[in-house]
């Protein structure tokens, strides 16, 4: 872990004024992941800017909605009374990832800026164009059981590890920021990027700029949805592939549908062709193999990770039986649904 | 030196901060990178608290921060100034009379009745959690113990007698 | 001569379940482990890992490491004092025929990860920061990490290992009886490597006494091979290096050898003249011991019933170009199964890697996942039912040590106990035949076998005038519960209550055992702390009968007992002196003796000595997408006296378990290309975790062995072995689909 500069900040603006223009600026809350990476020398800070103490840790009822505060964490974000009984979808995500001690220090800002769990991101004897631009990428022909089936590049194929992301995306959440600009909102799908050519960007927050809430709408699926992870072991375990479903149905026809994948790219994964095609189509396994074959159509596997586009497959067609039926993965019995 | 405001401390300087650890006030010095596991086993010579794999994967450093269990790795000490820190060498103080002749905590005695451990190093983790669950109070039966432990790894397999021992003090509780 | 303190005769402790002697240290944050002592003037090192796995060092510059403050020195090849010169000198107690690796030895790097220099600074933090500083220069070569690029040149190796039978030579003629039989079976069987990742991460504290003594707190399976260790690479007399390790965070083999972290910390202590301490970080867990790939083929010809006609078991496994690392691999479907044509070859493929080493139950792990599986494949071939087939082939005696007798062999009770406990009479055969909702249910079991042993062993038992007794040698407490039978069977020998008694262990200062390992350190030191308290037992009779008016006056040795702190005469118990009152009558503060353990020469030349165990797995895996759930497992053990159920059920668990992670989870992930190890952190290597186990149970099934005077056989790997083919047999039934290849991941099973 390298040397740097600690700043304690109070408030938004004296956050940002901190990060100024300081050397490779960080702002830190729950750490789970920053001093992590700063352990293996991945994350190199100038400067560590504490915002734990910001005035960011409420959850607030806002526009017909929740509005999250980013400093909120995991656990309370999912043990929260108002998100079990209307965000149970966002609920089991949250408690579908990490360890309990994790979710425990995590924050809500920090979930969404996680980096991903590349081996070769996180290995500084190795290259990596994420970690160091233009070094290349060896998982493309090595080691990519756990890598990007969907919207990777040729200069990175990694995935984001998020679960509570997968939730955010299939519910459709709203980023707001704040930065040397003043505040803005960021649609959850154009919060994080592909990779392209500068996967050294998980995310499109300008320098400078902090999360500061994470907004619900209105609409959170509660009667029919699930979060369905598929993992190499029981529990504690990034994804391979996930699954968030959610639906409203009309008698027994798809009202409207969100459906998000988790582990399979660069961002939260969602095909607004396949959510479009179950739109008013009966729910059916039929209909789910339909829009699943639709997802994974566009799927580009890399040597080792062709069993994540079945995978994912299946999955989809599982998840969203597991919406329409309302039942809804559970955490702790691991049978599946 | 206390931090009040938001100016930087360089990377020189050591910080000022005051926990209380195991009931005890403590006054620090500390480096910004210190973590909280470091500082505790390294400073302040409370070992009992254990390094597994630095990174928060195994579970075995976790600590009561103001009765919440966490990962000390992956905590720095600096971030955590005015905080309430309970440790294993802590957990029988934390009993409110409810520790046994031994001065252990119910958790520890079924640990040691229920042979919930073999080489002992994950244990330090496993009972620090389990007092953090039992806190949170969200699991009740076995499956739910399973999954609310599975950020504590123990390698010598002792899972079983873990979910064992918790049981018996979650219905000790109960009675 | 028998004696009736023997504690075979007399068990109050022996045998009953009782809770660690150590659990209130370990529950409480007490029990120190190597990290974990320190001195006034420790300095911290903080090792340096090579980038790439084969090739030179060109320039390492420290320059900008040694600018930080607080850094004391960084060693590297160039600037390191000498050492012993010879090979020899580095060869530990249980080190492979070979050169062993020698930290910052000279610039070439023989394997990815290995340590090119240690930072020594003022604080840990510091030497973590100034190693990002140390730029370390390479001209690169091409590495070979895959054992199936190298199988061609594999060989026999030329010198054995000490302590591991090479395979018999062949009898009869597998391969004519191969073509010839009926039924022909040959498959390729292959596990992933694995590392062994104990809690507790390797690391050594080095405190400097001063005049060139030193004590050592060193993560080691024994202390004295530490010890001899250092003594000869750092030519120093054993005096001066006391070695200590009370309590090891779970070693499961790879604390058996000094690992580089200690040479490295002596180096720096020897270098520096001050205390050093060197933890390695998890990752580095990866830049030293694991189990080794090997490439296995098991052929069986077989008759239509399944009565073997052919057996052969070929198996390459990997080494490093340094050392000759061996294990038992091919010998154990001849030592289980009655076949009149059997051929066991092993060869050694080297590898750009560190050396592989002992990783619980070596080489049975390996080699019993194939034969087992094989063994469930003929079973399916024939439709004769697992359990039958193995009746069937069972063997009385062991062919390949000529057919010497078996020194006890309860496998049938196991097969019996536990196909009874877990309900097999109610297992359909046919693949894909029982489900529950949407999961297949599989039921699979499995054979398993470890060789029981016993080594030449010191202990010491000291009786003080205040009744207290103490017992100890050199073990190390793997987590296993030495302090524990121990302390049952010297309270048993001399009839103390357990309070009384008190066990020493990883400590030079004591008498020497060998590392704990191998499952033989129960039988060993267990012998030997009888014997040295039967011999404390013989010296304080002297003293009861000289007392005045002795009430044991006349009485002979073979005629009392001991128990409740007395001295009684076996018939009549009215006639009694306390060990006390012997002591302060015969003026004596403390009765002390040191024995010797070995094993039984005339057993030893008589019978061949075995555990086995007798694993039923319930696998519930989902049909539609592949995910893996072992919901039960039964596992029955035959390994001769228990001496404490609690925790000889817990090392059973611990081992199961093991072998869960070995079958399901497991692997790691070799780049070969880089020639390095890339999944080198517990997020991404799967070791089980709580919500993977389910319901367990041991069983130990009743077997007397006379190996030893306990009957002790050894526990420590028995409970691994087997269970990773029991759960692909079950695998196997739930989808039809057989599983050669582990871990049984996904990806596989879609």
């Amino acid at each position: 872990m390298n040397r740097f500069d600690y700043v304690r900040a109070g408030t938004v603006a004296e956050a940002v004024q901190a990060y100024g223009t300081a050397d490779r600026a960080r702002f830190i809350a729950g750490g789970t992941n920053l001093v992590d990476l700063m352990k293996y020398d991945v994350e190199r800070p100038g400067r560590l800017i504490d915002i734990t103490r910001l005035p960011l840790d409420a959850i607030e009822d806002h526009a017909g909605g929740l509005r999250i505060g980013a400093l909120v964490t995991n656990a309370a974000l999912a043990y929260d009374a108002r998100v079990g009984e209307r965000y149970s979808l966002l609920r089991d995500a949250i408690l579908a990832g990490a360890s309990a001690q994790l979710r425990n220090a995590a924050s809500t800002g920090g979930n969404l800026l996680q980096r991903t769990r590349c081996y070769y991101f996180y290995d500084t004897a190795t290259p990596c164009n994420k970690r160091e631009p233009g070094t290349g990428c060896p998982a493309i022909g090595g080691l990519n059981r756990i890598h990007a089936i969907f919207g990777a590049s040729e200069a990175c194929i990694a995935t984001h590890p998020s679960d509570m992301c997968v939730a955010l995306a299939a519910l459709e959440a709203t980023v707001r920021v704040s930065g040397p600009a003043g505040e803005r909102m960021i649609a959850f799908a154009d919060f994080h990027r592909l990779p392209g050519s500068t996967p050294e960007k998980d995310t499109n927050l300008e320098p400078g700029e902090i999360v500061v809430s994470v907004d619900l709408p209105e609409t959170g699926y509660a009667r029919n949805y699930t979060y369905l992870k598929l993992r190499d072991r029981l529990s504690y375990a990034f994804a391979l592939v996930s699954v968030a479903a959610g639906l409203e149905l009309d008698g027994d026809r798809v009202k409207t549908a969100r459906l998000a994948l988790g582990g399979v790219a660069h961002k939260p994964w969602r095909n607004r062709e396949a959510e479009a095609l179950l739109q008013g189509k009966p729910a059916t396994r039929e209909t789910f193999q339909a829009a699943a074959d639709l997802v994974v159509a566009e799927a580009k596997p890399q040597s080792e990770n062709g069993f994540k586009v079945e995978l994912a497959r299946r999955a989809i067609v599982r998840g969203l039986e597991q919406a329409a039926a309302g039942t809804p993965q559970s955490i702790t019995d691991k049978r599946i649904q | 030196m206390r931090l009040e405001s938001a100016s930087p401390v360089a990377a020189d300087a050591k910080i000022g901060i005051r926990l209380t650890i195991n009931g005890e006030v403590r006054d620090i010095q500390v480096a910004p990178w210190t973590t909280l596991l470091d500082l505790l086993r390294e400073r302040l010579d409370l070992t009992g608290t254990k390094k597994g794999c630095d990174h928060g994967q195994c579970g075995a450093c976790t600590v009561l921060v103001d009765g919440t269990r966490v990962n000390a790795c992956l905590i720095l000490a600096v971030m955590k100034d005015g905080a309430e820190i309970t440790t294993v060498e802590g957990l029988g103080g934390l009993a409110n009379g409810g520790a046994g002749s031994n001065g252990l905590h119910p958790i520890q005695a079924a640990f040691v009745e229920h042979d919930a451990f073999q080489c002992g190093y994950c244990t330090p983790g496993q009972l620090c959690s389990s007092v953090g669950m039992l806190n949170e109070g969200h699991a009740r039966t076995r499956d739910e113990i399973r999954e609310a432990m599975s950020g504590n790894l123990c390698r010598c397999g002792a899972y079983t007698n873990i979910v064992d021992a918790i049981e018996d003090v979650l219905q000790g509780e109960a009675r | 001569m028998t004696q009736h303190f023997s504690t075979t005769g007399h068990d109050t402790f022996v045998g009953s379940p009782r809770s660690r002697v150590d659990g209130p240290a370990k529950v409480t944050g007490l029990a120190k482990y190597a990290a974990e002592f320190t001195a006034s003037d420790l300095a911290h090192g903080y090792v340096v890992s090579s980038a790439i796995a084969k090739g030179r060092i060109t320039r390492i510059d420290a320059r900008a490491a040694e600018a930080v403050p607080g850094v004391v020195k960084v060693l590297t090849h160039e600037n390191r004092d000498r050492t012993a010169w010879l090979d020899y000198n580095y060869q530990d107690a249980v080190a492979p025929p070979g050169s062993p690796f020698r930290a910052l030895y000279d610039d070439a790097i023989l394997y990815s990860g290995q340590p090119v220099a240690l930072v020594i600074a003022e604080d840990f933090e510091t030497a973590r920061y100034a190693a990002t500083l140390v730029r370390v220069k390479y001209d690169t070569e091409t590495p070979v990490t895959d054992v199936r690029q190298v199988e061609d040149e594999a060989y026999v190796p030329p010198k054995k290992r000490n302590g591991i039978k090479p395979p018999p030579k062949p009898w009869g003629d597998a391969d004519a009886a191969f073509d010839n039989a009926p039924i022909q079976l040959r498959q390729d069987y292959r596990l992933a490597i694995e590392h062994h990742n104990p809690m507790e991460p390797h690391a050594s504290t080095v405190v400097y006494e001063g005049d060139g003594k030193y004590t050592v707190y060193d993560k080691i399976q024994g202390v004295s091979n530490s010890q001899a260790y250092i003594a000869s690479v750092f030519g120093l007399k054993k005096d001066d290096v006391r070695v200590m390790n009370p309590y090891l965070g779970g070693g499961f083999g790879s604390g058996l050898r000094p690992q580089y972290q200690l040479f490295l910390a002596m180096l720096a202590a020897r270098d520096l003249k001050r205390s050093v301490r060197v933890v390695l970080t998890r990752d580095q867990m990866w830049t030293f011991s694991y189990r080794p790939d090997a490439l296995q083929t098991v052929s069986l010809g077989a008759d239509r019933d399944g009565g073997l006609q052919a057996l052969r078991h070929d198996a390459t496994g990997a080494t490093s170009h340094f050392e000759d690392y061996q294990e038992v691999v091919v010998n154990w479907a001849g030592v289980l199964y009655k076949c009149d044509n059997v051929a066991l070859t092993y060869k050694l493929a080297k590898l750009d890697t560190h050396t592989p080493s002992d990783m619980r139950a070596p080489g049975a792990v390996t080699g019993v996942f194939a034969i087992e599986i094989a063994m469930d494949e003929l079973a399916y071939e024939t439709g004769v039912d697992p359990i039958a087939l193995r009746l069937r082939n069972y063997s009385d005696v062991d062919a390949t040590a000529g057919g010497k007798l078996f020194g006890s062999k309860a496998l049938k009770s196991c097969f019996e106990q536990g196909a009874e406990r877990f309900g097999w009479a109610k297992r359909t055969p046919e693949p894909r035949s029982m489900r529950d909702g949407r999961e297949l249910v599989g039921w699979g079991m499995a054979t398993g076998v470890w060789e029981s042993m016993m080594m030449q062993t010191n202990a010491r038992a000291v009786l003080t005038a205040d009744g207290k007794l103490e017992v100890g040698n050199t073990a190390g407490e793997i987590g296993t519960g030495t302090y524990t039978i121990l302390a049952q069977i010297a309270a048993d020998s001399l009839g103390l209550p357990m309070e009384d008694v008190t066990t020493k262990l990883g400590d030079t200062s004591l008498p020497e055992a060998p590392v704990s390992g191998g499952s033989w350190t129960a039988a060993s030191s267990g012998t030997a702390v009888m014997k040295a308290c039967r011999s404390v037992a013989a010296q304080v009779f002297v003293l009861a009968r000289q007392m005045e008016a002795s009430p044991l006056a006349n009485v002979d040795f073979e005629r009392v007992v001991f128990a409740d702190g007395r001295i009684a005469v076996a018939d009549d118990p009215s006639r009694s002196v306390s060990l006390v009152e012997a002591m302060r009558a015969g003026g004596m503060d403390r009765i002390e003796a040191v024995e010797s353990a070995t094993p039984d020469k005339d057993f030893n030349s008589a019978y061949e000595a075995y555990t086995h165990s007798a694993v039923f797995v319930e696998v519930k895996i989902d049909e539609e997408l592949g995910q893996v759930r072992l919901t039960r497992v039964v596992s029955a053990i035959a390994a001769g006296k228990i001496l404490n159920p609690k925790t000889a059920r817990s090392q059973i668990l611990g081992g199961v378990v093991m072998g869960i992670g070995s079958a399901l989870e497991e692997e790691s992930m070799m780049d070969h290309r880089l020639g390095r190890f890339m999944n080198h952190n517990l997020g991404e290597y799967h070791v089980p975790v709580n919500a993977d186990i389910y319901d367990i149970d041991v069983i130990f099934v009743d077997e007397e062995d006379k190996a030893n005077p306990l009957g002790v056989k050894g526990l420590g790997e028995i409970g691994i072995v087997g269970t990773a083919a029991a759960i692909a047999n079950a695998v196997f039934h739930a989808t039809g689909k057989r599983m050669r290849h582990l871990p049984i991941t996904v990806d596989k099973l879609l």
